[in-house]
């Protein structure tokens, strides 16, 4: 096979594949509605979160994308679950950046984990919102956006 | 050797070689391959003949045009008017000043939108799309009907990618003011029963616009033989510089609309207290218009008549049966869009992967597809995907280029399987 394999990794394959915490969440306290218009990659991210302790205590997602939009969700739910609401949102900003190639986890302190593993996106600025279409998404269930988020 | 091999080493229609030779980009690599443009739908190639033009206009005849007695200014309008000819002869157009320029389809449809649509329709009355229109014959007509209060019908379309025309008898009223369909669907490549769609209309009074934006490139057009009140088309879909494109429309009806963008150019006589309106197509050209890429159009339906539009579309209808043969023979692939009368667009569904991921991997062995909704959302809902890869052809494409398209096809779905 002769991909980009910065981009479509094995875990990236198998993560669209098998998806983790892929189901709705009931008694869910946060969720929110992403879309990304250009493409039609529509997810739902559920939140439970401890709000006296500040911690995402279960996170998980439904919907349909591409598989770096799938894989990229998936990865941020086994991530996040257990994190504290300000460190997710700290996680957030550096991946946002690290897709856009305004931040190199190479080169800096992070607190991105195995998710650096998306750091090749950043060679294909029209995919970069696959990526992140989760992490905004997360953020607006954080905000409690009742419209949803949208990458346009 | 098989039927379709036959078809792609003896076919005897087009020189496509010789034909490339004129398309600068097309010899082009992309990361070390060579470039396999098949996103034709979306905006095509220039040849050095319509590029040649353009340069020596602007270089060496270039000036304004209607505007000035200046020799200069004489031989650009000359030139422009033209060109307008050429676009009438094109499209069998009576006379040339029912040729309007804009800059494309979608100002085309928004000029009838709003010129037409708020003289003569009004609360309670109808109007008339598809459910496999481009957003630019949707949107201006969902608004229109939201400031009038009155009602968007839409034909239905069945699996095969065919409209409905049963259906589309029983939508016509007499309040029905004005149907406006596509000639070839973008998403699905279907051709239309325009004629047909035409005939009914007015025997319910009701005009007709045709969005011809993936026709024009691909097949002879008539507008006198569809009797269609507009016909709406893109320079950049047929070889030609983008920014420019037009519409024709009957003049008969075209005296009755008030203008849709006013200013200079598009005037009788102006005083301070009161304008009167030039006569179609000025009224509707306000504004120094797009002089060079007027000139590019003409030379690109030069280029276009040299070729044989009959021949065009046969040799394109020879790339779709191969492909679509091609494709039909790779498990878990499904081509949206099976109509009898079809244009050469391949709408690509795999259960195996999103069309995103196809067209990034397509791009990585330099084939260019377009992935997406192809602006044509209530398209994707009614077939039940988000999106799809689509190759859309050109008489420029060979049938190599269709091989290694099924081949690159058959290399994802094992990489996702």
């Amino acid at each position: 096979m002769s991909y980009d394999n910065e981009l479509y990794q094995q875990v990236i394959l198998d993560h669209n594949r098998k998806p983790r915490n892929f189901h709705e969440m009931e008694n869910s306290t946060n969720s929110c509605h992403g879309i990304n218009p250009l493409c039609g990659d529509d997810i739902t991210i559920y939140l439970k979160l401890d709000e006296a302790e500040g911690v995402i205590q279960d996170i998980s997602f439904t919907g349909s994308g591409c598989a770096i939009s799938k894989a990229s969700t998936s990865l941020m739910t086994q991530y996040l679950k257990g994190k504290k609401v300000d460190e997710s949102r700290l996680i957030f900003e550096e991946f946002h950046k690290m897709v856009l190639g305004d931040f190199d986890p190479e080169k800096q302190e992070h607190h991105l984990g195995k998710l650096t593993l998306f750091m090749g996106i950043r060679e294909y600025p029209s995919r970069t919102k696959c990526a992140s279409l989760a992490w905004h998404t997360m953020v607006g269930a954080l905000d409690k956006k009742l419209e949803g988020v949208s990458t346009e | 050797m098989s039927d379709t091999t036959a078809i792609s080493i003896d076919n005897p229609i087009l020189d496509v070689d010789k034909i490339r030779a004129d398309f600068p980009l097309l010899s082009k690599e992309m990361g070390g391959k060579p470039l396999i443009y098949l996103d034709n739908g979306a905006t095509t190639h220039k040849p050095t003949q319509v590029i040649e033009r353009v340069r020596k206009f602007d270089s060496d005849e270039y000036g304004t045009v209607r505007r000035g007695s200046y020799r200069l200014c004489e031989h650009s309008t000359q030139l422009y008017e033209e060109a307008r000819q050429k676009v009438a002869d094109f499209l069998g157009a009576p006379t040339r000043q029912e040729i309007v320029f804009t800059s494309g389809t979608t100002q085309s449809i928004n000029l009838v939108a709003h010129s037409f649509g708020r003289k003569f329709v009004n609360s309670g009355d109808e109007v008339i799309i598809s459910n496999i229109e481009h957003h630019a014959n949707t949107v201006p007509w969902q608004v229109l009907c939201d400031e009038k209060g009155a009602t968007l019908k839409v034909i239905p379309v069945a699996d095969n990618g065919e409209l409905v025309m049963e259906e589309y008898d029983k939508l016509l009223t007499n309040k029905t003011r004005i149907v406006a369909v596509n000639h070839v669907s973008n998403a699905l490549g279907t051709i239309n029963p325009v004629n047909e769609i035409t005939r009914k209309a007015h025997a319910v009074g009701a005009k007709v616009l045709i969005d011809g934006a993936q026709s024009t490139p691909h097949m002879k057009v008539d507008v006198q033989d569809i009797n269609c009140d507009f016909y709406t088309f893109s320079g950049h879909k047929m070889y030609a510089p983008s920014g420019i494109g037009g519409m024709f429309g009957k003049m008969e009806v075209m005296e009755t609309m008030p203008p849709y963008v006013t200013g200079g150019d598009m005037i009788m006589q102006v005083t301070l207290e009161k304008t009167t309106y030039a006569k179609p197509p000025a009224r509707f050209e306000a504004g120094t218009p797009p002089i060079s890429q007027v000139i590019g159009l003409g030379a690109a339906i030069d280029y276009l008549n040299a070729i044989g539009m009959d021949k065009i579309f046969e040799y394109e209808k020879s790339l779709l049966d191969y492909g679509t043969r091609l494709l039909n023979d790779i498990d878990g692939l499904r081509i949206i869009g099976n109509a009898e009368e079809k244009a050469a667009i391949l709408s690509i569904y795999l259960e195996a992967a999103h069309p995103h991921d196809i067209i990034t991997m397509l791009d990585q062995d330099g084939i260019a597809l377009r992935g997406g909704h192809h602006c044509a959302q209530p398209t994707m809902i009614r077939f039940g995907v988000p999106a799809t890869a689509r190759a859309s052809m050109a008489f420029y494409n060979k049938f190599s280029e269709i091989d290694a398209l099924a081949e690159g096809l058959r290399k994802i779905i094992k990489f996702f399987s």
